[in-house]
């Protein structure tokens, strides 16, 4: 460098130095994220888990292993809300599941579920719909600790009002409190809507296809990753699927390299088909 | 001075019709990228951008992410994300959660842009009726952008601007029909 860095080409350094500690010592590549959002969450964590310099959480996350799950929440996937884009369930509901009806097993997997809020709103779309007897949902985080408070399904009370405008704008018949009971201003799901779903640690980075899925949803998941990680998971997505199979992706989200392998079936709202041989037919 | 590689502007209550006065002064020569960030509450900012392609002479769409930022065209960040530039200058969104009670938030847009431009920035904070915004310019007027901050009075809703001026000060401090004019000297040629 030619002239003395100010303190954003510092910050840049720093922050490159998180990811490479983060990599080194715990083996989570954040090299793949775009940056600028990537930064604000480390930003956030520094201030959260210190003075806010990043070298001083790089410092942290060197010598203080039982920090590492709170800082992998904090960079992966935020929450959500049930039934978030109604309009997106509500095509689910119409256009999805009475094909899905067909299959006489259905394996979905729903990537980056957070606090699954919207694991929970797939799972009462199946119930309604009589299909979720045959169901398994996967439901994956990169955060253990994001799985555990999916998997208790307890949520703010003040979600409740804009979450139930969303459950019946997304097409329900019933009401949303037939699901959950509320209590100190906590929202508690009705466990059973649990019954058919498994919480796992997944990471698009690194893992590869576990499943063969007739769903896939990734939503919102794809705009935190720079273009090689985002055709990475495309790719992930797209193998996942048998042939038929349904790609649901976030409303700004685009299948971009994998486009030609999928039809659409909403494009406005980002459902798609699988088309073409698939990867379980391909292989010997 | 330099002149600037891109606008920002930023607005909630009273956003549309004052981004109508400003996009429609603006000179259609201008090579200079153009974002909005505007709180709208509804789903989709499709109507926003027919509104003001309508009055603008430069094109308006959407914000897409991973797209480069363009030159002479008005980017509005999409409904429900948060919209930040990286230093390539391509888009990139977030549903991390709101901020100022805000997704898109001025603050969000504003901080990744002034990282992204430094001293090439001008940054705008029009109409509205929250504190969305501040932050933002503050930083941009740290990283040497030029603030200009619509006049209270002149606002349909005063409190965006004033909070604006209260924590980040502004280079210029005008009526809404002087904005254009003044984006049009520090930016042509």
């Amino acid at each position: 460098m030619d002239h003395p860095p100010d303190d954003l080409e510092l910050e840049g350094i720093e922050l490159d130095l998180f990811v490479e500690a983060m990599r080194r010592r715990h083996g989570y590549d954040f090299g793949q994220y775009a940056p600028a959002s990537l930064l604000r969450r480390v930003r956030q964590l520094a201030q959260h888990h210190g003075d806010g310099a990043i070298s001083a959480l790089t410092h942290r996350l060197l010598h203080e292993p039982a920090l590492l799950p709170q800082l992998l929440e904090g960079l992966s996937v935020p929450a959500s809300d049930m039934f978030r884009d109604p309009s997106v369930f509500r095509a689910l509901r119409e256009q999805v599941l009475p094909r899905l009806a067909s299959w006489p097993q259905l394996t979905i997997w729903q990537a980056g579920c957070a606090h699954g809020e919207e694991v929970y709103s797939l799972a009462i779309l199946l119930e309604e719909a009589g299909l979720y007897e045959r169901s398994q949902i996967f439901a994956t985080d990169l955060s253990t600790h994001a799985l555990e408070r999916a998997r208790e399904g307890i949520y703010p009370l003040r979600s409740a009002q804009q979450w139930s405008r969303n459950y019946l704008a997304a097409g329900g018949r019933r009401s949303l409190a037939d699901y959950y009971s509320a209590r100190y201003g906590l929202l508690k799901l009705d466990g059973r809507l649990r019954r058919h779903v498994t919480f796992a640690q997944h990471n698009l980075v690194a893992d590869a296809v576990f499943c063969e899925a007739q769903l896939v949803l990734g939503r919102n998941v794809l705009i935190y990753f720079a273009n090689p990680l985002q055709q990475r998971s495309l790719a992930l997505f797209r193998d996942s699927l048998v042939r038929g199979g349904f790609l649901c992706l976030g409303l700004r989200e685009r299948p971009g390299p994998v486009e030609a392998d999928f039809a659409p079936v909403d494009a406005g709202l980002r459902i798609y088909r699988r088309i073409g041989p698939v990867a379980s037919e391909r292989r010997p | 001075m330099t002149r600037p590689a891109a606008i920002v502007l930023g607005c909630s209550a009273g956003g549309p019709e004052a981004l109508k006065t400003v996009l429609g002064g603006l000179d259609q020569h201008l090579s200079q990228a153009v974002l909005v960030c505007c709180h709208t509450g509804s789903e989709t900012v499709e109507l926003l951008c027919e509104l003001l392609a309508r009055a603008s002479r430069l094109p308006v769409i959407e914000a897409a992410e991973r797209e480069a930022v363009r030159g002479g065209t008005v980017q509005v960040a999409p409904a429900g994300y948060h919209l930040l530039v990286e230093g390539d200058l391509h888009f990139t969104l977030s549903t991390d959660p709101r901020v100022n009670l805000a997704r898109p938030s001025i603050d969000v847009l504003f901080a990744s842009a002034a990282a992204a431009w430094r001293h090439a920035l001008v940054g705008v904070v029009l109409s509205g009726a929250n504190a969305d915004g501040a932050g933002g310019l503050r930083e941009l007027r740290r990283l040497g952008g030029c603030a200009i901050v619509q006049s209270p009075d002149s606002a349909l809703a005063s409190a965006m601007p004033q909070a604006a001026l209260d924590r980040a000060g502004a280079d210029h401090c005008v009526p809404l029909d002087a904005i254009a004019p003044l984006l049009n000297q520090l930016c042509l040629p």
